[in-house]
């Protein structure tokens, strides 16, 4: 594992440990006794138990067994009281009771595919977006609610709520706690591969200013896509992900300046650029894509490889990277990739070039009015030369973004094409 | 004590037109904030401060027939705007009213004060605990 991508910095050995544990324990628990929520909240307590109890008195020998068998007893525990006001479920907690006597299954490959099953689940397409974000953050992640919470900015009884609405909604769509079948596999490893690459892209869009305070949602999207791929080591788009996001990473410490501000890839100080991370996912995205099968994320991941491996802006691999984004173009129907695809062409054929793709993309309605076609297009009026255009695009795009770094990196851009002397004028 | 300081914009092409300012002149300003929110941060005061996009975008919404939300586009006539708010926790109210005044004091074209309006209020606590 390299520095800095692996685990979240706050963790000491045993919440270390603990996280580890965490979605396997629960992913037992909820194979065995069918009530995710109910598990959910029994493990919950046994990992709250496991964090009071370890630092003092040590960690047990077995300490997922112990996990294990606290989460089952708890669970006996809560649907007894249940059972003493409506005296209905008592076959259910004595056969629980029985339960706590039976050992937790091995480690091993059993283990492993409770933990993928989990992840399955936390990621199903019957969940919103974010709901299946915070869900796998604390049930395969094993983040706390205050620690997800703060990571998302928001307080922590929204987070709380937003949580119970995920579990909730698993419950209610009978959503059973089993491997998807082949038919349906490859499109939830699909929903499974975005929950984790927006929290990887959450983390790294929120990464601005030292936020010391708060979990690093890269990280944990690394974390997270590195335990995927050591379940899943021969799918091609599993490493292609973990690639693009080490790949992306590895530029983390050159893309913003001290106060935060935005700086852009071709002014990027490249000697900060972790060189550990590039050789890492070059190398997984190159032996994903010998093996044939490929996907977006590869695509994306092989594009980004392109740019950390040029020693300089000007060294990029624009051809290359054309071709590669017309692939992901006709694999993904996403405007933002024509218009990436754009600046690609204005690198290879010239600004005009790009700009006349642009003006094809600019009636699209999911595109439409977006700061980043301002932002282009001024970028490429500015590498033409037509200083008056490039303004009143970058200046357009800055009235239209919602972030605060890009919209003062895009005003600075303006004021300083804006107003350089007469005599520099060219 | 909790106070949320507003910061309230003229619309218009103004010298409050951040996008017709020199490079340094912004540079100066954006420095300006951060070292705000930074000292705010290191004395413990800063509950929260938001900037909010640009007011081209605004909608007035109330609530329409069948409960649905009737939308009313951008209003021209509107003078000014929110630009941004800080939510602070102080002693007292005076020391409110010199963060409000700092923030007022932050440089604009030539480096000048823009001395903007800020509207400070107090923001409702929950009712004091019983012993």
């Amino acid at each position: 594992m390299t520095p800095g991508a692996g685990a979240a910095p706050l963790a000491t050995p045993v919440e270390h440990l603990l996280r580890e544990l965490a979605p396997r324990v629960l992913g037992a628990v909820a194979r065995r006794h069918e009530d995710f929520s109910a598990a959910e909240d029994a493990v919950q307590e046994a990992l709250i138990a496991a964090a009071a109890q370890w630092p003092a008195a040590g960690v047990p020998d077995n300490p997922k067994g112990w996990l294990y068998r606290v989460a089952v007893r708890r669970l006996a525990d809560a649907r007894r009281s249940e059972a003493a006001r409506r005296r209905r479920e008592e076959a259910a907690a004595a056969d629980l009771a029985a339960d706590e006597a039976h050992a937790m299954p091995d480690d091993g490959a059993a283990g492993e595919d409770d933990s993928l099953v989990l992840l399955f689940m936390c990621c199903h397409p019957a969940l919103t977006v974010p709901s299946a974000i915070s869900l796998t953050l604390r049930a395969v992640g094993g983040l706390t609610t205050a620690e997800i919470a703060n990571a998302f900015l928001v307080p922590e009884a929204t987070m709380a709520q937003r949580i119970s609405r995920a579990k909730q909604a698993i419950k209610s769509s009978k959503v059973p706690f089993t491997m998807p079948d082949d038919a349906d596999r490859a499109a939830r490893l699909d929903a499974v591969l975005h929950v984790l690459y927006l929290v990887f892209s959450e983390g790294y869009a929120s990464s601005v200013g030292a936020e010391l305070q708060r979990v690093d949602l890269s990280s944990e999207g690394i974390r997270l896509a590195r335990a995927l791929h050591a379940m899943l080591p021969d799918d091609a788009e599993v490493s292609g992900l973990l690639a693009l996001m080490l790949l992306t990473d590895a530029r983390r410490a050159a893309r913003s300046g001290p106060d935060g501000e935005l700086i852009p890839l071709d002014e990027q100080d490249r000697t900060l650029w972790d060189r550990a991370l590039i050789a890492e996912g070059a190398a997984l995205v190159a032996d994903a894509l010998r093996r044939g099968s490929i996907g977006p994320y590869q695509l994306q991941a092989a594009i980004a490889a392109l740019h950390d491996e040029a020693a300089r802006a000007a060294d990029t691999d624009w051809a290359q990277i054309l071709a590669l984004y017309r692939l992901l173009e006709r694999m993904s129907d996403s405007p933002m990739v024509s218009l990436s695809r754009a600046i690609a062409a204005a690198m290879v054929h010239g600004p005009v070039a790009g700009l006349e793709q642009i003006d094809l993309l600019a009636d699209d309605p999911r595109i439409a009015g977006h700061y980043r076609l301002d932002a282009v297009r001024g970028h490429l009026h500015e590498l033409s030369g037509d200083r008056d255009r490039a303004v009143a695009h970058y200046r357009a795009a800055a009235e239209r973004t919602a972030s605060i770094p890009e919209r003062n990196y895009l005003l600075e851009k303006a004021a300083r094409m804006a107003w350089v002397s007469p005599s520099e004028r060219g | 004590m909790k106070y949320i300081l507003m910061m309230n914009a003229p619309r218009g092409n103004g010298q409050y037109q951040v996008t017709q300012w020199k490079p340094e002149e912004l540079k100066a300003h954006i420095a300006f904030m951060h070292e705000l929110n930074r000292d705010l941060t290191k004395s413990g005061e800063l509950v929260g401060a938001e900037g909010l996009a640009s007011p081209g975008e605004a909608k007035l919404v109330r609530v329409g027939k069948n409960g649905q939300p009737a939308t009313d586009g951008v209003f021209p006539e509107t003078k000014e705007f929110l630009a941004g708010f800080w939510i602070v926790d102080v002693e007292r109210a005076e020391r409110a009213y010199e963060i409000a005044a700092r923030a007022s004091s932050a440089p604009g074209p030539g480096g000048k004060p823009l001395v903007l309006p800020i509207e400070v209020r107090q923001v409702m606590s929950a009712p004091p605990t019983d012993v």
